[in-house]
């Protein structure tokens, strides 16, 4: 069986330059070619590089194959698109899998795809690549890390086409944790072969796609634009109507609004909310608007130093928050209101805390904690400064009359992380949102007692990092259901992070676009779009 | 002449290797820590101090030093964290992009400016001379990114005139063989028109926003000189000596009013190449002052120590330039 396999595979790579459509084809039309706007484009063509840049996420997605993806599911609205289902798998490069009875590996089916360079996909390659990315460092391997993939010893290539990946613990985010945007598939062979010396061809595929995804890059320009052709020999999936998709990089918004409204360009990128306002209340174009999963708009608290040690003090912020004139004044309406729950916690995420605003319960707490007021600071990325600028002067205003007085400090992309991990600053305003949607994974990066630099409430709780760590590994579906809901009660009653609202994410596209695609990496999937 | 050159080039070397040790200084005391910033979103502890080695961040700064001195002196500026590609490359795309808007502008600029401050300085108080004030204080007192989205605004959205302000061609446009990187020259040498136009009117209305802003202090210049050299002795000695108008505005007094008009150009294009960041950005230009800023924003060293070097060696080209036309317009000026 596996003979026949190989002689099949290998008469069928023989055929190969024969059956690739060539420049037989006529060149793509227009009609045939996307041209999307951007803030700013890739900074590399490897996602699992260090230092790649949010849009490399696209060129992953778009000129690589994983294994699996996640189930599409259609959003609300005619032509909306969809968004996806991570708890459900739907093959990509493999095309079945079977995991072991005793719950500790799964078996992976290869279809028979091929490479860009016209080679077929083989197991050694999908274990070159996984193991590429557990050991390249980086953000890479800390999202491998995230779903208990840790060690290239856990990566078997069976024969060609069987592939193994042996679970070092039972983890719910294991297999869902194939289908991000990192355990990508590369054409090892072409890697190795033009790395020079380094094993992982780290810099050659900086500027080299070797993958077998429906895209090839034409021509990469960073800070200008990025240029994608259709591979016309793509396997994993439905042939994208697309030929060619062009990304131009244009830093203006104002620009890259104008550019929509004319009509000049397909999909437009990343406005500041009060456009996507403006355009989704126009109706000349679509603006599709996803609530993005596990992430939430914050106000955290120092619960280590400073003033918000006290919980009374913490719960006074969230007490005098005004949250509907954040909501508008900085978020113009572009998001799901995480406040005024009424009732216990459930296990969705994200969910509304029971907080709203409220002057009289915020006095009479900061009276008994601090009755001589307190002065404090409040940190915020300059680099999201659109929302998070409106958004710390209405805190400011707010927690004035109550006798908490804030100095804003708005500190320039570079130092923001790093004033992070330092962890001293007493109220801060972020944003985080985790690729695994699970309330267990939200609550181990912002909640737990190994202090990660998204706890920036620096909270300590053995209570919390118990019931976290039992969600997290729960066996049956009621512990796991306690588990969440303890912790999420427990967050609401601690208060070291005040949710404000989760933030949709908004793309602006024209009437005669369709088939849009929402990912947990939220970077367009041209495989998937329609025009005209 | 070549000796002047050859002095003037010596002198600058003092200050080049300052400028190299400034900028070395000036990046590592910036607060901002790059490692941390290139490492991602949710980077562990290891993963940071990972790339600080990676970056060589992690060595004492006179070693750092010694290696960036060493990686210059085989021309190797760096790669930027921030596009991932090599400062060098890029800043030899980038540069032609700007020199060719700025350059564009500043043609403009002067073709307007010149006539107009001696048209202002020969009949002052007059409807030319108070055109001149509003002009000029309209294009020192406009921010340029705001007359640049009014541009915008009024003639590619409103009116849609101005093609879509992409960058320095449309989307759909080829980029013709690259000779030179200015694409209007690069066209027009590939006997390419339709490409010619289509680079032409992208760099139309920001060229003409940079124009607006480069006008104020070339006409005011011209102006004021005209006016000191209308106000010499020669000039009345001339005018005495009955010369035609003609000959004694432009030959006699503009020729002596040039030297300073002159300065000021080379003043405005050295500090437009670099400092037009908004008006790439409005126009989504790839030019290099907003890959600096970009650059200094991500604490990303490499890209803008390259960036203040290339600036300095520019400054230092050009004010050679500027003395040897000095030679050129004022013999007099040979001898200092």
């Amino acid at each position: 069986m596996r003979r026949r396999t190989l002689i099949a595979s290998a008469s069928a790579a023989l055929a190969a330059p024969a059956l690739r459509p060539a420049a037989a084809q006529p060149a793509p039309t227009r009609a045939e070619t996307l041209l999307l706007v951007q803030e700013y484009g890739p900074n590399s063509l490897d996602m699992q590089g260090i230092g790649s840049s949010q849009p490399v996420n696209g060129v992953a997605l778009n000129c690589y194959d994983r294994l699996v993806r996640y189930k599409r599911v259609a959003l609300p609205g005619e032509g909306n698109g969809s968004t996806f289902d991570i708890t459900s798998l739907e093959p990509e490069l493999a095309e079945s899998w079977q995991e072991a009875s005793d719950g500790m590996s799964c078996t992976f089916r290869l279809r028979e795809a091929r490479f860009h360079s016209g080679r077929p996909v083989a197991a050694k390659d999908v274990k070159w690549s996984l193991d590429r990315a557990v050991s390249i460092g980086g953000f890479a391997t800390t999202q491998m890390n995230a779903g208990s993939l840790e060690k290239p010893e856990q990566f078997v290539a069976l024969d060609d086409r069987t592939f193994r990946v042996d679970y070092v613990r039972k983890d719910k985010l294991t297999l869902p944790n194939l289908g991000v945007t990192i355990p990508f598939v590369f054409d090892s062979e072409l890697a190795i072969r033009n790395g020079g010396g380094d094993p992982w061809a780290k810099e050659w595929l900086k500027n080299n796609v070797a993958g077998s995804g429906a895209f090839r890059v034409e021509a990469f320009r960073p800070g200008t634009e990025t240029i994608y052709v259709r591979n016309d020999d793509w396997k994993s999936g439905p042939l994208p109507s697309l030929r060619r998709v062009i990304a131009r990089d244009i830093p203006s918004p104002s620009t890259r609004r104008a550019l929509i409204e004319r009509g000049d360009t397909d999909i437009s990128y990343g406005l500041p909310p009060k456009d996507f306002k403006d355009l989704a209340e126009a109706r000349r174009v679509k603006v599709v608007g996803v609530p993005v999963p596990n992430a939430i708009w914050y106000v955290a608290l120092n619960a280590t130093t400073g003033p918000f040690t006290d919980v009374r003090l913490r719960q006074a912020v969230a007490w005098a928050l005004p949250y509907e004139a954040i909501m508008q004044a900085s978020l113009f309406g572009r998001g799901v209101p995480m406040w005024g729950a009424l009732g216990g916690p459930t296990t969705a995420w994200p969910q509304p805390f029971p907080y709203s605003t409220n002057l009289a319960r915020a006095r009479e707490l900061v009276q008994q904690a601090a009755p001589g007021g307190v002065t404090t600071s409040l940190l915020f990325d300059a680099g999201s400064g659109t929302i998070a600028e409106p958004m710390a002067v209405l805190v400011k205003e707010a927690l004035a009359p109550i006798g908490i007085n804030v100095e804003l400090s708005k500190i320039p992309g570079a130092n923001f992380r790093g004033e992070l991990n330092k962890k001293t600053a007493p109220m801060v305003i972020n944003r985080f949102g985790g690729w695994l949607d699970w309330p267990d994974y939200f609550f181990f990066w912002n909640y737990h007692g190994n202090n990660s630099i998204f706890n920036i409430a620096s909270y300590q709780n053995p209570a919390m990092d118990r019931l976290i760590d039992a969600a997290r590994f729960a066996a049956d579906a009621d512990t796991y259901a306690g588990a969440v809901k303890g912790f999420i009660g427990l967050a609401e009653q601690e208060v070291p992070m005040i949710p404000i609202a989760q933030p949709l994410h908004d793309v602006a596209m024209q009437r005669s676009i369709g088939g849009y695609q929402f990912w947990p990496c939220r970077e367009p999937d041209f495989r998937f779009l329609t025009k005209g | 002449m070549l000796r002047v050159a050859l002095s003037r080039l010596g002198t600058a070397v003092p200050s080049l290797i300052g400028v190299v040790v400034v900028t070395f200084l000036l990046t590592r005391v910036l607060p901002g820590d790059t490692a941390t910033y290139f490492a991602g979103p949710v980077a562990s502890a290891e993963a940071i101090a990972q790339i600080r080695a990676q970056l060589g961040l992690d060595q004492t700064l006179p070693v750092q030093f010694g290696r960036y001195v060493a990686d210059l002196a085989r021309g190797d500026l760096g790669t930027s964290l921030g596009t991932g590609q090599p400062v060098l490359h890029e800043i030899a795309t980038r540069l032609p992009a700007s020199a060719e808007l700025t350059l564009s502008g500043l043609l403009l600029a002067a073709l307007a400016a010149v006539p107009l401050g001696i048209l202002a300085a020969l009949r002052q108080g007059s409807w030319v001379d108070h055109l001149c004030r509003v002009v000029t204080t309209a294009g020192v007192s406009l921010p340029v990114f705001f007359t640049g989205l009014l541009a915008v605004y009024v003639f590619y959205f409103l009116l849609g005139w101005a093609p879509s302000p992409v960058g320095r061609l449309d989307a759909f446009a080829t980029a013709p063989p690259a000779v030179t990187n200015f694409l209007l020259i690069d066209s027009l040498l590939a006997g390419d028109t339709e490409t010619f136009l289509a680079a032409l009117s992208q760099i139309a209305l920001p060229a003409l926003t940079l124009a607006l802003f480069a006008l104020a202090p070339l006409a005011r210049i011209t102006r004021a000189s005209m006016l000191a050299a209308l106000d010499s002795e020669f000039i009345r000695t001339a005018r005495a000596s009955g010369l035609n108008r003609r000959t004694i505005v432009l030959t006699y007094a503009f020729r002596n009013a040039m030297l300073p008009v002159v300065t000021t150009l080379g003043m405005v294009f050295s500090f437009l190449l670099g400092a037009n960041v908004l008006v790439e950005k409005v126009f989504a230009w790839p030019g290099i002052g907003s890959y600096a800023v970009e650059a200094l924003i991500a604490s990303d060293f490499a890209p803008v120590q390259g960036f203040v070097l290339t600036m300095a060696v520019l400054y230092i080209a050009l004010n050679l330039a500027i003395d040897l036309l000095y030679g050129l317009i004022d013999p007099r000026a040979k001898e200092g």
